[in-house]
């Protein structure tokens, strides 16, 4: 079992949670993910490693209720464990690699953080910090009240700049245009990585190759296994089919077929919102999904 | 006494009724039955069966204590040669290994030496006994990655022989392909799965579970951090091979893979697991071989009809004869000489049909089997919501890519001897990571070869 030792609730759906699971802090980097089960029914699922301490043996994950499972997962406290948490899974960021710091070092790096994709980010920005790696960071959000972890932000990047759909917070707008004002204004960056909702590295990607700024963006597709066993979490990267769990989760965001990815994504929405409902509704669930007909 | 040149025959769930159900198919001898069956054993001087056997179980010796109600002994016998006999006994092709070399077999049928392994080894767990493991401990810690079949084989063998062994497993349950892959209706995952890793367990293995080797911890820091003096690598097969056809991409096309795991892992059919599955009124099953008769018949029993698509003639179905003929049964039906051209899809980006060409069948290929070729102009659509694709596996690049001196050959499998030997020093391997996807039965003779090379390494040392 891997007990949570801490649980914050960060927004409405939001929730961040610290895990004891020693042989995945032992050995994760920045990128990576792991995949999480709650019980014997739960499903597997994955989630982007959002900090880790290789000495008290944890890993902070940060997750948004979407499904039956996640829902579960909310309902967890600290003394409680989760009965499978596997990983570290996938390739390490390659901004995060030693063999490529003088590289990097050169490079003038912004992150645009997209709600969730928030916590992936923070892993990255803050192993650059210590590695001596300015970065410019950009959170983007619906609104100020699911905006979280700024000031842990702060700490670890250069210049953070937040960004509020409906303006209650920071600048009035979304990620892309808070990066097109500080290209505007005249900020140079030759390196992004882009990590939120699929809709949103969609069009920060169709933004940056307009500006000619190469991007990396961290896909979080539908898995099973996550091992390189299902294939499950295909993508089309250029011409290829790649596996997000094996040659992944990040790629070079111009390369990526989004809208199909997209399309992929949605492919449980049906099954997963009728499980939810299934369990929220217990007893007298009559099939309001509209599509099961109800329980026999 | 019945006619000895037949088979006792073996009770099974009738067909229609199993089609709507993962109950097992086949039911299992009765103690009666297993003693008559055994008695058509003619205990041949020099046996042609055990040669058939991968792992070279005694089976005139097991036999001869089935024919004198002595089950537990016959147990034992078994227990010397396999660790999962309950599951050989389901899962493997007996008609092609043991059965196939059986001197009854001549004139008549040949014994049902699989269905009399499964009934020994199901007598043994209702009946609580366990394989004893009576070596003394030697000191030596292996590591096994992987708890499917080559791995259980390799453990088991490798403790009765005094080894401190620990086996690592990177999903949340052991058994390997016995778990995500094989379905209920074939080999039950409480009664049959989990009891045998439990014998494996009670001959001193130590298993760990959610543990990626490669990732959580690499084979280097195994031996150099946890003191491990050998490795043996059962990985299994791994990523699912697609066609590379117009479509393939869309929702409702599954790896036969992804399928299965959701299903059998996962108890997606089950109520209470949160775990979606996509149904499927009409699914097509593309390919021929044993998962996908599989996938086949897990989609009909939630609810699909069901259409196997394989692009040669029956005779060359590489799926087992029984699997095939329990899939007429229940009512998949086969489209043969055929393959998909293209998938079609709707607006929305889900499958809403497969283009299909028929095919004849040329010259042989360098399988031996005569080469499909397409019969052009014979395109046809047939409509379909789900396609699964069971076209088999390439290795998985997670362990040979985070090992130095753990070479590959062109295919990406691990190079290992016929003994199990890799080209790093200490490291053993065996099964699907070696020879790319085969069967159980295999995979154990790998790992039971690996074992006593593993054995013969330290006593070199």
């Amino acid at each position: 079992m891997y007990p949570i030792l801490k649980k914050e609730k960060l927004s409405d759906k939001i929730f961040l949670m610290v895990v004891k699971a020693p042989r995945v802090a032992a050995g994760c980097l920045p990128g990576q993910f792991i995949i999480v089960k709650i019980d014997e029914e739960g499903e597997r699922i994955p989630l982007t490693i959002c900090d880790y301490d290789r000495a008290e043996g944890t890993i902070t994950i940060v997750f948004q209720t979407v499904g039956a499972s996640t829902e579960r997962m909310a309902l967890l406290n600290e003394g409680d464990a989760f009965a499978d948490f596997v990983g570290p899974l996938g390739q390490p960021s390659e901004l995060c690699l030693e063999d490529e710091l003088e590289e990097t070092k050169k490079k003038s790096i912004v992150f645009i953080a997209g709600g969730v994709g928030t916590a992936p980010v923070y892993p990255q920005v803050k192993w650059l910090k210590e590695h001596g790696v300015k970065t410019t960071v950009i959170i983007g959000a619906r609104s100020k009240d699911i905006l979280f972890y700024e000031d842990e932000m702060r700490e670890v990047a250069d210049e953070l700049y937040l960004a509020t759909d409906d303006g209650s917070y920071g600048f009035h707008g979304n990620g892309c245009q808070q990066l097109q004002a500080l290209v505007d204004s005249g900020k140079k960056y030759d390196h992004c990585v882009a990590i939120g909702p699929m809709i949103m590295m969609k069009f920060v990607c169709l933004l940056t190759k307009e500006l000619g700024i190469p991007t990396v963006v961290s896909m979080n597709p539908i898995m099973v296994d996550g091992t390189g066993m299902c294939g499950a979490c295909r993508l089309v990267v250029g011409d290829e089919v790649k596996f997000a769990c094996v040659d992944g989760p990040e790629f070079d965001g111009h390369l990526v077929d989004f809208d199909q990815a997209m399309a992929r994504a949605k492919q449980y929405k049906t099954e997963e919102g009728r499980a939810l409902l299934k369990q929220q509704e217990g007893d007298t669930h009559h099939g309001g999904c509209g599509n099961c007909g109800g329980d026999k | 006494m019945g006619d000895v040149l037949v088979r006792v025959p073996i009770s099974e769930q009738d067909p229609k009724v199993r089609a709507t159900n993962f109950e097992e198919v086949c039911l299992g001898y009765t103690e009666e039955e297993a003693v008559e069956e055994a008695g058509r054993c003619l205990n041949c001087k020099k046996p042609m069966c055990v040669g058939g056997c991968p792992v070279s179980i005694n089976i005139p010796a097991f036999i001869e204590q089935v024919k004198e109600r002595n089950f537990e002994r016959a147990y034992e016998i078994i227990s010397e040669s396999s660790a999962l006999p309950a599951v050989c006994g389901r899962v493997c092709p007996q008609e092609s290994q043991c059965e196939g070399k059986c001197i009854r077999g001549i004139k008549g049928e040949a014994v049902a030496i699989g269905k009399l392994e499964r009934f020994v080894a199901d007598w043994a767990r209702e009946n609580g006994i366990k394989p004893k493991n009576t070596s003394t401990p030697n000191g030596h810690k292996v590591a096994v990655i992987g708890s499917g079949p080559s791995g259980l084989t390799a453990a088991g063998d490798l403790a009765k022989l005094g080894y401190d062994v620990t086996v690592f497993e990177a999903l949340h349950e052991m058994g390997g392909v016995l778990v995500y892959g094989i379905p209920e209706f074939r080999l039950p995952k409480d009664k049959v799965v989990k009891a045998e890793v439990e014998n494996v367990k009670a001959l001193g293995v130590k298993f760990e579970k959610n543990v990626i080797i490669g990732r959580s911890i690499t084979i280097d820091e195994l031996m150099e951090n946890e003191g491990f003096e050998a490795v043996f690598i059962g990985s299994g097969a791994g990523l699912p091979m697609f066609m590379h056809i117009p479509g393939e991409q869309a929702n409702g096309v599954f790896s036969a893979n992804e399928y299965l795991t959701r299903n059998n892992l996962m108890k997606a059919f089950k109520e209470g697991y949160d775990t979606p599955i996509a149904r499927g009124k009409k699914v097509v099953v593309v390919g021929g071989g044993n998962v996908a008769m599989d996938a086949a018949r897990t989609a009909l029993r939630l609810g699909a009809e069901v259409h196997v698509v394989y692009r040669r003639s029956e005779a060359e179905l590489p799926a087992r004869a029984e699997e095939v003929h329990h899939a007429k049964e229940e009512g998949v039906i086969f489209d043969l000489l055929q393959n998909p051209v293209e998938i079609l899809v709707n607006e929305e980006g889900s499958v809403r049909g497969c283009k299909i060409i028929k095919m004849e069948l040329g010259e042989p290929d360098a399988s031996g089997r005569r080469r499909p070729v397409e019969i052009p102009g014979s395109e046809y659509e047939i409509e379909c919501d789900t396609v699964i694709m069971s076209l088999g596996t390439s290795p998985n690049p997670l362990i040979s890519s985070t090992t130095v001196g753990l070479d590959t050959n062109k295919k990406g499998c691990l190079i290992a001897t016929e003994q199990g030997a890799t080209t790093k020093d200490a490291v053993f391997a065996g099964g699907d990571a070696v020879t790319g996807a085969a069967t159980v039965i295999l995979a154990m003779g790998a790992g039971k070869t690996a074992a006593a090379a593993i054995d013969e390494y330290f006593r070199n040392k």
